[in-house]
């Protein structure tokens, strides 16, 4: 019956191609199940095998229910996988946050999730899950998401590769659930925002290698002959990270049946590699990728052209030439040569002007649509994501000068920069991004309600207002405390004095932290009520018959 | 809309439409950078300090710093001195590059919620680091570490060790073969077991180009199989304490960087 089938049925070549990757998944995962010699590998290999199975079995029952023409064919814009890539963005946020919440409390009180025996609820195992989580799960799906959206309206075609699509999405949560299961068994080469051991890294290149080809296909099928600027920055994001991910992730497995591996770099070399990689995960993921959003949601949001098309191609070349420059600036005054942070540091200053340049795009794109800042909050939230990218990349370059450096370094003003740019900037674009798209992809006039968007804007904006002053003033403090000298020319703090001294900061830190958390839940169920087709609160409110008096807008 | 296009914007379309040369001009363009930097690192002579001291890790160690990595200790604890009077008179001799060129990955850290430990070998002793990880506040009443009583409880596995330092090797780490197949027992013998030490000592000192940088003791105090808290602190009883700053010239002109 499945083999007459299979025959008569039109085998699609790109299911097929996607079967076969899954049949090498399972079959390694066998092996790796088999033959594994820690139990983090086992489990993992148990995970892959699992996967590929679920992964065959329905791509066979898909192919089972009869659909004689792919259902790749039927519409015209590929949006299952657009739409898929929203809920696993959302579900991912609020998981990521959740987490960061969680140990920002254990940094408060660190005797309320006190577990001696459990090694996995340990502040040094929860922060990678925090940083991948929201870093490459929630915003990692929000480029995916959107740049398969972006892509397909852009170039005026469909989706390229089929299956391939499905495989992108399904491969990069499989690598997300295998990441983050691996940090709480401790399965990490301790290597920040790139902690996932080589097998986990290995599979992202697969997964990202799909993605780029997918990418570059429909590009290359679009029908319209230039390239939209958006998709520039998608490439270079895409493109990059390969090359960061590739080279920084270069390592030896001491055993092929086993998770452990050793970084091929050490000392000096794998420091300023790590910081190359690390630094420009955030230009490329955290800023190339979004920058792609920023210019393709807010001019369709707002109805307004991009406002200099010129500034456009001079701030993104400028922008990819110079970021990957900056990353000595993580190692001043390390024992990285100084030639080399000196070059980290006047590149660092250099990048506020492409930096700039893009968030002058972005907020001029308003012109003549500035009105819209007041009645539709989801451009104010765009619009206020690129406010804090301006503020947070006016930041960097002043805390990549050494003398502001020697302050800020190992404190918590990094946190507090990090996280104006992580919730003020790609939060808020993926946010205002994310109620474009769900609107748009489930086809509803408007979303389910506006004032909610009101609620989440103000308690997001309260969040991260909270959070990033507490950590300047805790980070400022620190920093001082360190240095500080009493009359006799002795330190006046020891260290444990300037851990006490933050518990205030920590307290208003987490208050930050959790009141984003609230807004982030308030979308969720707005953006639910949207894709669910409920009637609109702001048309319920307006009675049908009886003209009732308004407030005058 | 007869206006005439610029010269950016005439020439750009070279890019713009065509979908393989942007993506080749994108990977030249971000390629230079790293190119530059990171490169030179590799053959400068001057990039790594001529220091006598620095040798590979013990068995013992380097199981200690996969711990240290797997509870992502470096998450808030750096060990990295910068050279500015407050770290130095804190910590202790500016870190040199020279300390960690055996660390594989380095592990400088990018944040001090804790202190740094790039010295901390030697400060406290060995009952200390055992109460201190155990139980943080019985020690230090505001500290806010996490517990980790289960290093205690946990047997040292080190049935790899001998497979990781082969790795190592590959990736330039100067392990003989003597050490490698050693291993096994080094672990024991270093943790205060009964077994001769002498060969380690020598074969360690001969690549520190000093004596008495291997420290020999039952760590965790509880005599039998190493734990992990054995391997825990002889890792952290050796970090810092491989260089004889006595005899290290940083005014040398061959140091300066």
């Amino acid at each position: 019956m499945a083999a007459e089938s299979l025959r008569t049925a039109r085998l699609d070549p790109s299911s097929a191609a996607v079967g076969i990757v899954l049949l090498v998944v399972l079959v390694l995962g066998f092996a790796g199940a088999a033959n594994a010699t820690d139990v983090g590998f086992a489990a993992h290999s148990w995970m892959f095998l699992i996967a590929a199975a679920a992964g065959l079995a329905a791509l066979l029952g898909w192919h089972e229910a009869g659909d004689k023409t792919p259902t790749f064919d039927k519409a015209f814009y590929e949006e299952g996988v657009v739409k898929a890539g929203i809920v696993a963005t959302m579900f991912w946020g609020v998981a990521g946050f959740l987490v960061g919440l969680i140990i920002a409390l254990q940094l408060t009180w660190p005797n309320i999730f006190y577990f001696p025996e459990l090694p996995w609820t340990n502040f040094g195992r929860l922060r990678p899950l925090h940083t991948s989580a929201v870093i490459f799960a929630f915003g990692g799906n929000a480029l995916i998401a959107t740049s398969f959206y972006v892509v397909q309206r852009t170039c005026r075609t469909r989706l390229a590769g089929g299956m391939w699509a499905w495989f992108v999405f399904w491969g990069y949560q499989l690598f997300i659930a295998v990441a983050a299961t691996g940090y709480l068994m401790g399965v990490t080469q301790g290597k920040e925002y790139a902690e996932p051991e080589w097998y986990a890294d290995l599979w992202l290149t697969v997964v990202w290698v799909a993605y780029l080809a997918v990418f570059l296909a429909t590009i290359l099928r679009r029908k319209e002959p230039h390239i939209y600027v958006a998709n520039w920055f998608y490439l270079a994001f895409i493109v990059t990270i390969a090359m960061l991910h590739i080279v920084n992730n270069i390592s030896l497995p001491a055993s092929l049946a086993g998770g452990k591996s050793y970084s091929v770099f050490s000392g000096v070399q794998s420091a300023l590699i790590q910081w190359w990689y690390g630094h420009n995960a955030v230009g490329f993921f955290l800023t190339a990728g979004f920058l792609a959003m920023m210019y393709y949601f807010i001019p369709k949001r707002v109805e307004r052209p991009v406002w200099s098309y010129r500034l456009s191609i001079v701030h993104f070349w400028s922008l990819i030439f110079i970021y990957i420059w900056a990353g000595p600036h993580h190692l001043h005054y390390t024992a990285l040569p100084q030639w080399a942070q000196t070059l980290g540091m006047t590149f660092s200053i250099m990048l506020w002007m492409p930096s700039w340049g893009g968030m002058i795009n972005g907020l001029m794109t308003l012109s003549g649509a500035w009105d819209k800042l007041r009645t539709d909050p989801v451009v104010r939230m765009l619009v206020v994501s690129v406010a804090f990218y301006g503020m947070a990349t006016f930041e960097g370059p002043l805390m990549s000068v050494r003398e502001v450096n020697a302050l800020s370094h190992y404190t918590d003003w990094g946190i507090g920069h990090v996280h104006s740019g992580a919730l003020g900037w790609v939060g808020f674009v993926t946010f205002g991004s994310m109620y474009c798209l769900t609107q748009w992809v489930w086809k509803r006039p408007k979303l389910y309600s506006n004032s909610l968007v009101e609620w989440h804007f103000w308690i997001a904006t309260l969040g991260i207002v909270l959070y990033i002053a507490s950590m300047w003033v805790s980070g400022i403090m620190e920093g001082l405390m360190w240095r500080a000298y009493n009359d006799f020319g002795f330190l006046e703090y020891s260290f444990v004095e300037t851990v006490s001294a933050k518990h205030i900061s920590y307290i208003i830190r987490a208050l930050g932290g959790g009141l984003f958390l609230l807004g982030a839940l308030i979308m969720i169920y707005n953006l639910v009520r949207t894709a669910r087709g409920d009637v609109p609160v702001e048309d319920r409110n307006r009675a049908p018959a009886a003209p009732t008096l308004q407030h005058a807008e | 809309m007869a206006a005439k296009q610029g010269w950016l914007l005439r020439n750009h379309k070279f890019f713009e439409r065509h979908s393989y040369i942007l993506l080749v001009g994108i990977l030249i363009t971000v390629a230079i950078g790293g190119l530059i930097e990171i490169a030179p690192l590799f053959y400068l002579k001057n990039t790594i300090e001529k220091v006598e001291g620095v040798r590979p890790y013990t068995p013992l160690e380097l199981a200690g710093q996969n711990i240290y990595l797997r509870e992502g200790c470096y998450v808030c604890h750096s060990q990295m001195i910068r050279p500015l009077r407050d770290e130095v008179e804190r910590y202790g001799h500016y870190s040199l590059a020279a300390e960690s060129m055996y660390d594989h990955p380095f592990q400088w850290g990018s944040k001090r919620t804790g202190p740094d430990l790039a010295r901390v070998g030697g400060k406290y002793s060995d009952e200390w680091h055992k109460q201190h990880l155990v139980d943080p506040r019985s020690l230090v009443p505001e500290s806010i570490m996490p517990p980790y009583a289960f290093l205690s409880s946990q047997p040292l596995d080190f049935a790899g060790i001998r497979r990781d330092m082969s790795t190592l090797r590959v990736a330039g780490v100067p392990y003989t073969d003597a050490m490698i197949d050693r291993a096994t027992d080094d672990v024991l013998a270093q943790a205060g077991g009964e077994y001769d030490v002498e060969a380690m000592k020598s074969d360690y000192g001969a690549i520190a180009g000093r004596d008495g940088t291997v420290l020999i003791r039952d760590f965790d105090g509880a005599p039998g199989e190493p734990s992990e808290m054995d391997a825990l602190i002889a890792y952290l009883q050796v970090l810092g304490t491989m260089v004889d700053f006595s005899t290290y010239e940083a005014e040398d002109l061959s140091n300066k960087r």
